[in-house]
């Protein structure tokens, strides 16, 4: 076969889908599970800077191993890699009388369901005429709400596989939490669904670039880059541009974006709602009995679903990779390279934030917890969608 | 009897959490801020530098054995601090000191003194119960060894660490 014949061959539509979902999902996965190493480090960083410490600071190159006089500190840098490689490295202990396939099994269900939304979370606008999303289907949202819920299996089987009272009630813990919270997450869509009008993520980052991320009433019309040039054309399609119906709409996507936000810290066990692991109380939780790379699978996990639900809070809310004046990736590579470094900006973003808030706050009582849940966000969602409901049928009529 | 706990009458904004958030999120932020800065960190950088020249007097550190002014060995080799050690860190094999030797008069001396230090756990008993005030817990701290071997103190080392102690006892010094 010559270059040509194979050439033809690879832009055949079928088979130039296949191998590019191939290589997006190939890069994608490596890109975030190393975000995810960084993610561990900027903790520990951020979390020594809220302790006034210093956090780790010797781990960079180790020149003494290679004969040098003094190592590179790097600023810790090196702890990014050591800390895989000590989990890797250790001893994989089974305790006995553990169910040894589900004890086996549990980790790896804890990992793949952050790694299935990343598939929809359309990450970057094009790049070369490609579409940045690995999957572009009708269903984004839902898709996101039934792969996420399935993290619970996994959590639940750790702490019962483990044969062990505080692992279990860890695992119990953790599955009444996430129910509790779904339906929060849930309820607290269904007013952006009202608004956009579409389950598919991509639409709702397009509709966002046409009318202003969901929780900043602006009007992108406004900011092209030929327009800045002219200022009175600016004034004139800013002018154009406003319309009440956004800014009263501004208040149900705030309240959604909070109970959002807030769901997606009890769904990815992240302090204030950490009591599935709860370290003081249940030593580690649904982990306790893990060791070596099974535990690095839960880290992991943990991790990736901090990303993931980032990425959905980004891509939902925040516009996703857009930024105002900035164009997509039609307009050339660069831009499309642009648009994704702006997705993982903002992703990154959310991360730190999240971050900042577990070195803030305390943990929630169980009781509190449930009450939160249930009193508070359950009725406040309900509510925000009726509130939509008018708001939009007042405007339109 | 039962206590009755006198739960406080919280505010709406107390209720819904969010002004304490702000609250607590703004002072983490100061000091993450001053952090970045390198200001404000509190954690000593260890190894390079120690705080040594702060520790009280009354420290507890590894035991050590010591001699006196004239450079006699002041251990007598009575094994009180062998059996008192409660988690036997210490072996004492005794000898008697020979006939032409300086000392003669003390009769005894330790041939072998180790103090393992994997098992020390640093209670100064040996210190308390030696009659002849010659083993002493000094400010070493930082006793480390790649081995279980390496970790026993033996007898040179022991006076190494412990160095010359003047002017406690003086009953076997014949010039006083
Ligand atoms: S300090 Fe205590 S444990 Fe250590 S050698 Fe002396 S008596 Fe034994
Ligand atoms: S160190 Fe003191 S207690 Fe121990 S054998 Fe020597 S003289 Fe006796």
């Amino acid at each position: 076969m010559d270059t040509a014949l194979i050439l033809h061959f690879l832009t055949l539509p079928l088979v130039f889908l296949i191998w590019t979902t191939f290589l997006k999902t190939f890069i994608l996965l490596n890109v975030v599970l190393g975000v995810v190493s960084v993610t561990v480090f900027a903790e520990r960083k951020v979390s020594a800077f809220i302790q006034d410490r210093t956090g780790p600071n010797r781990v960079g190159i180790p020149m003494t191993l290679i004969g040098g006089k003094k190592d590179i500190p790097l600023w810790g840098l090196g702890q990014m890699i050591a800390d895989p490689v000590k989990l890797l490295t250790k001893e994989n202990f089974v305790p006995a009388g553990v169910n040894k396939f589900f004890f086996w099994l549990a980790p790896k269900l804890v990992l793949l369901p952050p790694l299935l939304v990343l598939a929809v979370l359309p990450f970057g606008s094009s790049l070369f005429g490609v579409e940045m999303t690995i999957a572009n289907v009708n269903v984004g949202v839902l898709f996101i709400f039934a792969v996420t819920s399935l993290s619970v299996y996994g959590i639940t089987i750790a702490g019962w596989a483990s044969n062990s009272k505080f692992p279990f009630i860890g695992g119990i813990r953790s599955s009444s939490q996430m129910i509790s919270y779904e339906l929060s997450l849930g309820l607290s869509i269904i007013p952006i669904f009202m608004v956009c009008g579409t389950l598919n993520i991509n639409e709702i980052v397009d509709w966002q670039i046409k009318n202003g991320w969901l929780v900043a009433p602006y009007w992108p019309h406004g900011f092209s880059l030929d327009q800045l040039l002219h200022p009175k054309d600016l004034l004139h399609s800013l002018v154009a541009g406003f319309s009440g119906e956004r800014v009263l709409l501004w208040i149900p996507m705030m309240v959604s974006f909070v109970i959002f936000l807030v769901s997606i810290f009890a769904e990815t066990n992240r302090l204030p709602f950490d009591l599935p692991e709860a370290e003081q109380e249940l030593v580690g939780g649904y982990h306790t009995e893990y060791s070596s790379m099974n535990f690095a699978s839960f880290f992991l996990g943990e991790y990736a679903a901090m990303f993931a639900g980032s990425g959905a809070i980004v891509s939902i809310f925040l516009g996703g990779w857009s930024l105002p004046i900035i164009p997509d990736g039609s307009h050339g590579w660069v831009w499309g390279l642009v648009n994704i470094g702006t997705w993982f900006a903002k992703v990154s973003v959310i991360l730190l934030f999240m971050i900042w808030i577990r070195w803030t706050l305390p943990r929630f009582r169980y009781d509190q917890l449930m009450k939160l849940g249930w009193l508070g966000f359950f009725p406040i969602a309900l509510f925000n969608i009726f509130l939509t409901a008018i708001i939009l049928a007042v405007v339109h009529h | 009897m039962a206590i009755v706990v006198n739960r406080p009458k919280l505010t709406f904004a107390e209720k819904c959490y969010l002004p304490s958030i702000f609250a607590g999120l703004a002072i983490t932020w100061k000091h993450l801020k001053r952090a970045l800065f390198n200001k404000g960190i509190v954690t000593m950088q260890y190894p390079e530098e120690k705080w040594d020249a702060n520790l009280p007097e009354w420290y507890r550190g590894a035991p050590t054995l010591v001699v006196d002014e004239n450079g006699r060995e002041k251990c007598v080799s009575c094994q009180l601090c062998e059996f008192i050690c409660p988690p036997r860190a210490i072996t004492i094999k005794p000898m008697e000191i020979p006939e032409n030797d300086k000392w003669r008069k003390v009769e005894k001396r330790p041939e072998e003194f180790d103090i393992d230090m994997a098992r020390c756990i640093y209670c100064g008993l040996c210190e308390e119960v030696c009659p002849e005030e010659a083993i002493f817990l000094r400010k070493d701290y930082s006793i480390t060894g790649l081995n279980r071997a390496e970790m026993v103190h033996d007898k040179k080392t022991l006076y190494k660490l412990g160095g010359v102690m003047k002017g406690l006892t003086f009953k076997w010094n014949e010039l006083k």
